[in-house]
């Protein structure tokens, strides 16, 4: 368990609001973490569970004519991020929290190179001269695994292939050595062969630079291979937090247990059913009773504490590992093995 | 890449070009620069346009070595006809005309690019303020181009010079300060929907200033309508010029200005014709070839059009 020195980031209590015309949406609602110095923290959800508006409220980019933003505090380095002036915020964001974008083929501005874009990083929040910019984009090229960067530097946007770009974003990002990269489904628009390659450039580079990384994503399987620990969203609320071994061997929520089901596995005899979450996410407009999951949850207990009682995160086992389920207890003997076969009867 | 690239052709300055060559084999960077040139030479009258402009630069820096005569100097001929010591015959105080119309190069040449220059640095700071930061700003300042495009423009031009006095800067002054209301559109459209892109977020997100972003990323992709409406411009501004020369607005005698050679030379269609004739022909060649040169840009800058 990491001390709390090693704390980076500390969300508190976050509750994001957009105001439409028909109502308040609670994109987040109430939702609490830390990312820790060197780790890789994700966030898993659905479209929709508020993992992106979790990131964005972070670094202040959401409108603000639109977008209510309240929170007991966002701690960055122990400073609260929320009482910040616009030019600090402007300062954190690439040079101390870089973000990596979803869609590598539009995060690029089309009329400039690649290396001005990334020397202008170092412009920027360094004060580097034009040369240095330069050379250290070269260098940042060569990081991310791009071949015959000196060449490729003087190169357009569209003179690289999706995966080149993401390596660029990723360039980007990392070009002020920042302390936290929060990557919002870097892997998302690429093929899966040059996904794996990415994640391992964004892993390496990560020990490179010893920052820590927030991961936002809605494949468990990226997670599973990359996480230290895990925060599942479910309709702008945190309902499983852990460990990745914990939250993936351990599950005590029915909605993880749900994602893991809806997946194959590489150990399937193949004969398996794969068992969709049944319904959709529930509008954040009109939000269920109780606990949001009920719905659509296997388990639930209707009528009855489910839909009557908003289940609170509690403490389920290990160190730090949260659940909000009620009956999370009961969940210790259940696995995706017995979700599925008691689908099959049913 | 292949021309049907979607990412290509979404782009506006980035030709698609040849294929640029994958694998390990990069091959040449070639500049955009090259790839516009090459579109542009293929519009035959886009490079007579620019032929024609070229020939007009030339004239109007070299006028001295070229025009036989001062603008006004004068002979004991009055209303010739074109003849070999007056190519294009003399005007009604015996004055060369065809000195006056090679020095009236530059006073056009210099109307016509300083004027855009200004109404093009109007247009795009307020287009640009109003497309990238909207809500009250942009309601106030397209509020505020409402306003000026329904006041009556002749009765603008005419009442600014009134104030400034008649002269060559003032009507700089006048059409630079009334023609900026379309490029100011222009520019906030394009930059209305060039704000919602997703670079522009990434650059916010990677702490870039607003204005570093609107000018160092949203405005370079805004740039192709701005320079093909910048040129045409030009070709407007001449025209204007020379319209309101006609209307006794403009720069005054003895100054070479073409639209003000024109009026001077109406009353005497019949017998002189050639007074009108030779000034209004240099409006119209020298108007042609500013629209045909930003035709053929708008083209060669766009790769969708080929």
């Amino acid at each position: 368990m990491p001390t709390d020195d090693r704390v980076l980031l500390s969300v508190r209590d976050l509750h994001t609001t957009f105001k439409t015309d028909d109502g308040d949406v609670k994109a987040v609602d109430g939702v609490s973490f830390d990312v820790h110095r060197g780790e890789v923290f994700a966030i898993v959800g659905e479209s929709g569970s508020g993992k992106s508006v979790t990131s964005m409220s972070i670094l202040g980019l959401l409108p603000p004519d639109t977008a209510d933003i309240q929170a007991e505090g966002i701690l960055w380095k122990g400073e609260n991020l929320l009482e910040g002036s616009a030019g600090r915020l402007r300062e954190v964001r690439g040079k101390e929290i870089a973000m990596i974008f979803q869609d590598p083929l539009s995060a690029l501005n089309p009329v400039h190179t690649v290396g001005k874009q990334i020397g202008e990083m170092m412009r920027i929040h360094e004060g580097a001269s034009r040369k240095q910019a330069k050379a250290r984009a070269i260098e940042l090229l060569k990081l991310v695994g791009i071949p015959q960067a000196d060449r490729r530097v003087d190169m357009h946007p569209h003179e690289f292939s999706g995966g080149m770009r993401q390596r660029v974003m990723i360039a980007m990002a990392i070009a002020c050595n920042p302390d936290l990269l929060i990557a919002d489904e870097p892997t998302t628009a690429l093929d899966v062969t040059v996904q794996a390659q990415v994640l391992e450039v964004l892993l390496s580079i990560k020990d490179e630079i010893d920052s820590a990384i927030m991961l936002i994503t809605h494949d468990l399987g990226v997670v599973a291979g990359l996480a230290d620990r895990v925060m599942v969203m479910y309709a702008g609320r945190a309902v499983e937090l852990g460990t990745a071994d914990e939250v993936f061997y351990e599950t005590r929520h029915p909605y993880t247990l749900g994602l893991l089901a809806s997946l194959p596995r590489l150990d399937d005899s193949g004969r398996e059913k794969l068992i969709p979450i049944k319904g959709s996410p529930p509008s954040l407009l009109r939000r269920p009773s109780g606990c949001s999951f009920h719905p659509r949850c296997p388990f639930a207990r209707v009528p009855g504490i489910c839909n009557e009682t908003e289940p609170p995160l509690h403490l389920v086992g290990g160190m730090a590992h949260v659940s909000a389920c009620h009956f999370a207890e009961d969940m210790k003997n259940v696995g995706v093995a017995e979700l599925r076969e008691e689908e099959t009867l049913a | 890449m292949s021309l049907g690239d979607p990412q290509a052709a979404g782009s506006m300055v980035t030709g698609p070009g040849e294929p640029v060559g994958g694998g390990m084999d990069l091959g040449a960077v070639r500049p955009l620069r090259k790839d516009v040139w090459r579109r542009f030479r293929r519009n035959r009258m886009a490079m007579i346009g620019l032929v024609f402009l070229v020939f007009l630069v030339i004239v109007a820096v070299f006028a001295p070595l070229i025009a036989p005569y001062s603008i006004t100097q004068r002979v004991p001929l009055f209303r010739e006809g074109p003849s070999r010591d007056h190519l294009f015959g003399t005007d009604i105080i015996g004055r060369d005309l065809f000195s006056r119309v090679v020095y009236g190069a530059r006073v056009s040449l210099k109307i016509g690019i300083l004027a855009s220059v200004l109404s093009l640095a109007i247009g795009i700071l307020l287009g640009s303020t109003a497309g990238f930061f909207g809500g009250k700003l942009d309601t106030l300042i397209m509020r505020i181009t409402d306003i000026f495009l329904a006041i009556p423009y002749i009765v603008l031009a005419i009442a600014i010079a009134a104030i400034f006095g008649k002269s060559e800067n003032t009507i700089i002054l006048v059409i630079g300060l009334t023609g900026w209301l379309s490029i100011t559109r222009i520019v906030r459209a394009s930059f209305l929907s060039l704000t919602q892109q997703e670079y522009v977020e990434a650059a916010i997100a990677l702490g870039y200033s607003r204005t570093r972003i609107m000018f160092r990323h949203i405005l370079p992709n805004a740039l192709q309508p701005i320079i093909v409406y910048g040129t045409i411009s030009v070709g407007g501004v001449i025209l204007t010029e020379a319209a309101l020369s006609f209307l006794g607005v403009g720069p005054q005698d003895p100054t070479p200005a073409w639209g003000l050679m024109v009026a001077q030379g109406k009353g005497d269609l019949v017998n002189a014709s050639h007074l009108l004739f030779f000034p209004a022909a240099a409006i119209v060649l020298t108007v042609l070839s500013f629209v045909f040169i930003g035709d053929g840009l708008r083209d060669a800058l766009d790769p969708k059009l080929k």
